[in-house]
């Protein structure tokens, strides 16, 4: 056994692998097979698991409820198909933006001088010392009414003589937007960067050399050898953003309610984990059917990361 | 041509910061003229500015002082894409995320040519560098003596005015290395244009070119035909630097004309017919330098000018010749002697102590000063 053990490169890599495949099949093959068995029950009356085969947990997602204003046995209600589209949309928007702030930022900080890169790299890596919750009720300080965003407007305002009523910024879909992109930002800037810092000088001046100017050099060069960095910084952050229920809750009040939202309330204010797993099944498949067609258009980018 | 010369360099010099702060000149002051179609080769070891003489040609560093003329025309901060000269990097710098074909068209594209003419010339250039069919790999799917050729095809593709060539032979094996020496010879012959190559290789310089410039600590230290250096290097560093050297002490007894008479104290002897490439002064100091192949070693019984004895110390065979060190009253020699016949008789090689006499012609022997 041990004799094998030290002749076989596979038997190592099994042994390697055991302790965490373990632990994933105890700890999410198993709690999920839980969670779509419990996701076709239905719910006792004092909140408990019916264990049975139905679909209308998935049919009242889809929006066919069974609980009618005016006696009909069935109607269509597309609330929760909403809540869906809007974390979709949010996730989508806070991607775009973060790719936005943080490929300039990464692009900087590659192109800077060797000593400064690990200063830079250790100040965007400064913020997540801080608790993920204790950041985001950070900025409920800065966005509410009495905010410190409205106190220094307010007092340029007055400076200039202008009237200003404060401005209603919390509890607004943007409201949740900036604190998505603030909470992930770092985990788009880091694989940006490392990509970015793997371009060998050379290919710039091999682009400079055959004529391409700075732009040309960018897009025909730059950019393409980044991808990789893009991308795994795009799967890092779009799926937690879809799943996260923190920053809705305490930004987005009860006027941005997103899926996190919806499973979490099920769980905990409604009491109905049927609903709830199945909502977290929904979550998933659109989360990976997400994610599988943009890595097939862009790839996981390891081509490149193995050149 | 609308110049003599289609590279020019004027004093030039290149001074950078060193992470410790200092200024140190990375090129010293360097004047060459690089004719038209010619294989021009700078020669020397890491850090003698080599290196950042062609990046200045290139445009990817400008000069500190001095100017660098392409064409005659003098090149101030022109940036690299406005320059009528290509590279070939040492690292080949291809695009990885590019195929072979796209690699070659880049250039082309972006000096906007269209797709029939884009498709004809990286066809020819394909053809060139012999990698037809090739088009559709990446760049890392090829062996690295294809990939050169890549990088090759690459530059060439532009039709630039000259060919600027960093080590682009580094990093492959021996073997690979001389056919690919001799295809680029071939090549640049082939398309008449000027090729500037830098290379610490001094086989592949004395091979390729039709002229060296042998720098050392930022200063060319001299340049001429790949015989001139050899035959007749103007100074130490050159003589040690480019092939093997004796190196001997001595002082001017007398000149006649280009001649001069040398006493070598190691020798005990007065060498008459030296001749002389620089300027010297009767009674100097200088340096007396001899080849090890120019040494011959003479017959036991031999008599007549120029012979003296040694003792042998050593002798190494290695296969084509034989290498004997001697002790030349205390300064140690090198001689090698070629395997004109078989050495098979353990007899025929020289052993530890055995007096011979040594054979110097006046004209392979060189007179340089000390430094």
């Amino acid at each position: 056994m041990l004799q094998r053990l030290r002749e076989s490169k596979s038997a190592q890599g099994t042994v390697l692998a055991l302790p965490t495949t373990l632990w994933l099949f105890v700890l999410l093959i198993i709690p999920l097979i839980l969670t779509l068995i419990i996701s076709f029950g239905k719910r006792s009356p004092d909140g408990d698991v019916i264990y049975s085969f139905t679909f209308e947990n998935y049919t009242r997602l889809a929006g066919f409820s069974t609980d009618c204003p005016d006696g009909q046995a069935t109607c269509f209600d597309p609330l929760y198909l909403n809540i869906l589209m809007r974390s979709l949309t949010l996730a989508f928007n806070t991607t775009a933006v973060v790719i936005m702030m943080a490929y300039p930022l990464a692009y900087f900080i590659a192109r800077a001088h060797p000593k400064r890169r690990t200063m830079f790299l250790f100040m965007v890596l400064i913020p997540l010392w801080t608790n993920f919750v204790i950041r985001v009720y950070a900025w409920m300080m800065l966005l509410r009414k009495e905010g410190a965003i409205n106190i220094v407007i307010g007092w340029l305002a007055n400076l200039l003589h202008i009237p200003f009523t404060p401005l209603e910024m919390l509890y607004t879909p943007g409201a949740v937007l900036v604190g998505m992109v603030y909470e992930f930002l770092p985990f788009m800037i880091l694989p940006i960067y490392t990509s970015l810092e793997k371009i060998d000088n050379s290919l710039y001046e091999a682009a400079a050399d055959l004529g391409a100017n700075a732009f040309r050099t960018f897009l025909r060069v730059t950019l393409p050898l980044s991808m990789p960095g893009v991308v795994a910084g795009t799967i890092l952050v779009f799926i937690p953003v879809m799943g996260t229920f923190v920053v809705s809750d305490i930004l987005g009040g009860r006027q941005v309610i997103l899926v996190g939202n919806l499973i979490q309330r099920q769980f905990l204010d409604a009491r109905d984990p049927t609903f709830g797993s199945a909502a977290s099944l929904i979550l998933m498949v659109l989360t990976l059917i997400v994610t599988y067609f943009y890595t097939r258009k862009f790839g996981f980018g390891e081509e490149i990361i193995a050149a | 041509m609308a110049s003599e010369f289609a590279v020019e360099l004027r004093d030039v010099v290149k001074r950078f910061v060193t992470p410790e702060g200092n200024e140190i000149a990375a090129v010293d002051h360097v004047t060459m003229q690089i004719r038209n179609g010619e294989f021009f080769s700078m020669l020397g070891s890491s850090g003698c500015g080599k290196t950042t003489s062609l990046r200045m040609i290139a445009g990817f560093e400008w000069p500190s002082d001095g100017e660098v003329y392409i064409e005659g025309k003098p090149m101030g901060h022109t940036p690299p894409f406005q320059r009528k000269v290509n590279t070939v990097f040492q690292s080949y710098a291809l695009f990885q995320h590019m195929t072979v074909y796209q690699n070659i068209a880049f250039g082309l594209e972006m000096e906007g040519a269209g797709p029939d003419e884009i498709k004809k010339r990286v066809g020819r250039a394909l053809e060139m560098v012999q990698l037809t069919g090739m088009e559709r790999r990446k760049p890392r799917q090829l062996s690295g003596g294809q990939q050169q050729r890549v990088a090759v095809a690459r530059a060439l593709v532009k039709t630039p005015d000259v060919l600027l060539l960093d080590e682009p032979l580094g990093a492959l094996d021996l073997k690979l290395r001389k056919e690919m020496q001799l295809e680029l010879k071939a090549l640049q012959q082939q398309l008449g244009i000027t090729f500037i190559y830098v290379t610490h290789d001094q086989e592949e310089a004395l091979t390729m070119s039709d002229r060296i410039a042998v720098m050392s600590k930022g200063r060319v230290q001299q340049l001429a035909t790949p015989v001139e250096i050899y035959e007749r290097p103007t100074n130490k560093f050159v003589a040690d630097f480019i092939g093997e050297s004796n190196f001997m002490e001595g002082k001017i007894k007398s000149i006649a004309k280009d001649e001069a008479k040398v006493f070598v104290p190691s020798l005990n002897k007065e060498i008459s017919g030296l001749p002389m490439s620089q300027d010297f002064v009767n009674g100097e100091e200088v340096v007396v330098s001899i080849r090890p192949e120019k040494i011959r070693i003479a017959e036991p019984a031999a008599k007549g000018e120029g012979l003296f004895k040694v003792q042998v110390l050593n002798s190494v065979y290695i296969g084509s010749d034989t290498h004997v060190y001697v002790d030349a009253n205390g300064l140690r020699l090198k001689v090698m002697e070629q395997n004109r016949i078989s050495r098979l008789d353990p007899s025929s090689f020289y052993s530890k102590g055995q007096e011979i006499t040594l054979y110097l012609l006046p004209e392979n022997t060189l007179i340089l000063k000390k430094d």
